[in-house]
C-alpha cells in the first residue's frame, strides 16, 4: 500500500467534507439516527474507501475484494455516504435513509443491500464475524485483508473480548481492527458509563499489534494500516482517537449527539460551517 | 405394530421384558444421538471440504472430537465462548464455508441466541447449530444444564430449520443431510445412550414426518406425535395402549421446522385426537408447533406431554421423566384424557 502524497491528502480532505455534508442532509431528512459517530468516522471511512481497500464499486461482489465489517452499525450514515461517494449507488438514494422499502435500512442490512458484508447493529458481534472471515480466508489462501470497525462503547460487550482472544490464538495477521475511540456512548462519556481506562495497555496485554493514531489525520491512519499489513505474525488494532461530531464545532465532543439528529436550522448552520471549510 | 414400510429396528420392543415400559432394559442396542452426530459430521466432512467444525471446549461431550481428529486443519477450538463461536461461524459461512458449531443446548442456542438470530438467521448463513445434552435426560448434571427451551428458542427464528432426531442413526442422517442445505439449522441431541429405533435402511428427509407405529388391525383412535429419543417411550405407550384396547398411530416428527403440515393434518383427520410428546417445555415446543397448525387447519382436541413450566433437578433420567410427567404412564394418561374429550365432543 502506498504512502500518501500531499495532493492525495487534499483530495481525501475534500471527499471527507462532502461525506460529512451528505451525512447531515441524510439525517435531517430521515428524522432519526446517529450523528456523532458518523461524522467522527468520516475521515477513517474516506481513507479506507478511497485509498486502502481493495474493492470495486462497479462490481461490489468481486470475490477477491477485501472485507469490511462495520460492527457498530448505528453509524451507517457514514458507510452509506462513503459508498455513494465511491460510486456503489447514486447519491440521491441517500435521502431514502430509514424509509420504508429503502436499501439504506436504519442499521446495515444485507437482505436489502447484499453487498454489505454483514447486517449489523446489535453490538459486540462484528469482530467475531471478521475473525471467522479471516480464518476462512486463511484456509482458502485468499490473501485478503479483513477490516473491522468497532466503537469504544461496544468494548463493554464481553463477546468482543472473546473474539480478541481467538484472533490472537489463530494469529490472524490478515485482520485489521480500527476502534473509534471517541470517548462517548449513548448515555454518557465512556469513562463514566464503563471505564476503559488505558485501552492501549488492555489491547497490548492480549498481544495484538497495537497502534494508536489521530483518527482525523490521513497520514497517520494510512501509516498504521501499512504497519498492520506488514505485521505477518499477529492481528493488528488501530485505536483511532476521534472527535464525535467532528466538523461541526457546536456538536463536537457532546455525547448527546450520539443518538439524535439536527433540526433543519441546526443542519443549515452546520452545512455553512462545512461549506466554508472545504 | 411397527410400520413395516419404514424398515425400523425390529428389536425395539425387546427392551421392555416386564411389560411396564419403565426401563431402557436390555434387548436393543442403545447409542446416543450425539454419537450419531459425531459420525455424521465425519462423513459430511469427508464428502465436502467446506465443512468446518467449531467447538466451545466441549468437543468430547458433543462428539465433534471425531471430526477434529480426522480434520484438525478444519477444526477451530474457540474456548468457552459460545457467543463468539456463533458469530465466527457466521463470518466463515459468508466466505463459503459450512460451519457446524457444537456445545450443550443450554449454551448453544441458549447463551448465544442473539448472535444466532442476528449474525446467522438474519444474514441467512448456512451455519449448523448443534445442541447436545438437551432435555431432562441429562440427568445428574441438574436443572441448570437441562435444555428444555431450545426448541422454542430456535423455531421462533425465521430461516431456521429445527431437527430433533429420535436416535443415533437418524442423527447421523440429519447431520449429513443438513450439511447439503443452505439453511441455518439446529440439531437437538441428547447425552444418554437411547434405543436405536430406526435402521440404515429407514428413509430420512428433512421436513418429512413418519408414521412409525400403526394398530395391528382397524383404525386408530388417537395420534401420538413425538420428537427426539422420547419417541421410544411413545412406542412403548402405544403398544401398552393397544393391549388395553386403545389403538394409536405414532408419528416421528423429527423435523419441527419446517413443519410437515400435510402429514399432521392427514393424521388429525384420521384420528381426531392428538397427544404430543417431547422432552422440552410445553410452552413453545414441538406440541405448540403442532397446535398452531391444527388450530388453524383442523381443530381437534390435543393433549401435551412435556415439562410444564418447571426447571429440572438432579436424578436419573427415569426419575426425572417420572417426576416431571414425561414418562410412559403420563403418555398413556394423556391419551385416555384426549380420548374422553374426543368422545364428549
Amino acid at each position: 500500500m502506498e504512502k500518501l502524497a500531499t495532493e492525495k491528502i487534499k483530495i481525501l480532505e475534500k471527499t471527507a467534507n462532502n461525506i460529512r455534508k451528505d451525512i447531515i442532509e441524510m439525517l435531517v431528512e430521515a428524522g432519526s439516527g446517529h450523528t456523532a459517530g458518523a461524522l467522527g468516522m468520516a475521515d477513517v471511512f474516506t481513507l479506507l474507501y478511497f485509498h486502502a481497500l481493495k474493492h470495486d464499486p462497479k462490481n461490489p461482489l468481486w470475490v477477491n475484494r477485501d472485507r469490511l465489517v462495520l460492527s457498530n452499525g448505528h453509524i451507517c450514515p457514514v458507510l452509506y455516504a462513503t459508498m455513494a461517494e465511491a460510486g456503489y449507488f447514486p447519491k440521491d438514494e441517500l435521502m431514502t435513509l430509514r424509509k420504508f422499502g429503502s436499501r439504506l435500512q436504519g442499521h446495515p442490512d444485507r437482505n436489502f443491500m447484499p453487498w454489505l458484508e454483514t447486517s449489523s447493529g446489535p453490538l459486540g458481534s462484528g469482530l467475531s464475524q471478521a475473525v471467522g472471515m479471516a480464518i476462512a480466508d486463511r484456509i482458502n489462501i485468499g490473501q485478503k485483508t479483513i477490516y473491522t470497525l468497532l466503537s469504544d462503547g461496544e468494548l463493554d460487550e464481553g463477546n468482543t473480548w472473546e473474539a480478541i482472544m481467538l484472533a490472537h490464538k489463530e494469529k490472524l495477521s490478515n485482520l485489521i481492527v480500527i476502534i473509534d475511540r471517541n470517548n462517548i456512548q449513548i448515555s454518557g462519556n465512556t469513562e463514566k458509563v464503563m471505564p476503559l481506562h488505558d485501552l492501549k495497555d488492555k489491547l497490548k496485554s492480549f498481544n495484538w499489534n497495537t497502534l494508536e493514531v489521530d483518527g482525523h489525520n490521513f497520514e497517520e491512519i494510512n501509516n498504521a494500516i501499512i504497519n498492520a499489513k506488514n505485521n505477518k505474525n499477529f492481528p493488528s488494532v488501530i485505536i483511532a482517537h476521534t472527535i464525535p461530531s467532528k466538523g461541526v464545532k457546536a456538536w463536537e465532543n457532546d455525547y448527546k449527539w450520539h443518538g439524535k439528529v439536527p433540526t433543519k436550522e441546526e443542519a443549515e448552520m452546520a452545512l455553512v460551517e462545512l461549506g466554508a471549510s472545504s | 405394530m411397527l410400520n413395516q414400510l419404514l424398515k425400523l429396528n425390529t428389536k425395539v420392543f425387546n427392551t421392555d421384558p416386564e411389560g411396564k415400559g419403565t426401563s431402557y432394559g436390555a434387548g436393543v442396542e442403545k447409542i446416543s444421538t450425539r454419537q450419531g452426530f459425531g459420525e455424521g459430521l465425519v462423513k459430511a466432512g469427508t464428502d465436502n471440504e467446506k465443512i468446518i467444525a467449531l467447538s466451545a471446549d466441549l468437543s468430547e461431550s458433543t462428539k465433534a472430537n471425531l471430526f477434529a481428529e480426522k480434520f484438525p486443519e478444519r477444526f477451530i477450538e474457540v474456548g468457552v465462548a459460545e457467543q463468539n463461536m456463533a458469530s465466527v461461524a457466521s463470518g466463515m459461512a459468508s466466505m463459503g464455508k459450512i460451519p457446524f458449531i457444537a456445545s450443550y443446548g443450554i449454551f448453544n442456542p441458549g447463551r448465544n441466541w442473539e448472535q444466532i438470530r442476528t449474525t446467522i438467521c438474519y444474514n441467512n448463513q448456512p451455519v449448523k447449530i448443534i445442541g447436545s445434552h438437551a432435555g431432562l435426560s441429562v440427568g445428574p448434571d441438574g436443572g441448570s444444564h437441562q435444555a428444555l427451551e431450545d426448541i422454542a428458542l430456535t423455531r421462533v427464528l425465521p430461516n431456521m430449520v429445527v431437527i430433533s432426531p429420535c436416535d443415533s442413526i437418524e442423527a447421523k442422517k440429519a447431520t449429513i443431510a443438513c450439511a447439503k442445505t443452505k439453511d441455518p439449522t439446529y440439531i437437538r441431541l441428547a447425552r444418554n445412550n437411547t434405543p436405536v429405533i430406526t435402521t440404515e435402511e429407514t428413509p430420512f428427509e428433512i421436513g418429512k414426518a413418519q408414521i412409525v407405529y400403526i394398530p395391528e388391525i382397524g383404525l386408530a383412535h388417537v395420534g401420538i406425535i413425538a420428537t427426539g429419543p422420547i419417541l421410544y417411550r411413545a412406542l412403548i405407550a402405544a403398544r401398552d395402549l393397544e393391549k388395553m384396547g386403545i389403538k394409536t398411530k405414532v408419528m416421528n416428527l423429527s423435523t419441527i421446522k419446517p413443519l410437515d403440515t400435510d402429514a399432521i393434518i392427514a393424521l388429525a383427520k384420521e384420528v381426531k385426537a392428538i397427544v404430543t410428546v417431547e422432552d422440552h417445555q410445553i410452552a413453545g415446543g414441538m406440541g405448540s408447533a403442532v397446535a398452531e397448525c391444527l388450530a388453524q387447519k383442523y381443530p381437534i382436541p390435543i393433549e401435551f406431554v412435556g415439562v410444564n413450566n418447571k426447571f429440572g433437578q438432579s436424578g436419573t433420567p427415569e426419575e426425572l421423566e417420572n417426576k416431571y410427567g414425561i414418562d410412559i404412564a403420563n403418555i398413556i394418561k394423556k391419551v385416555e384424557d384426549v380420548l374422553k374429550r374426543k368422545i364428549n365432543k
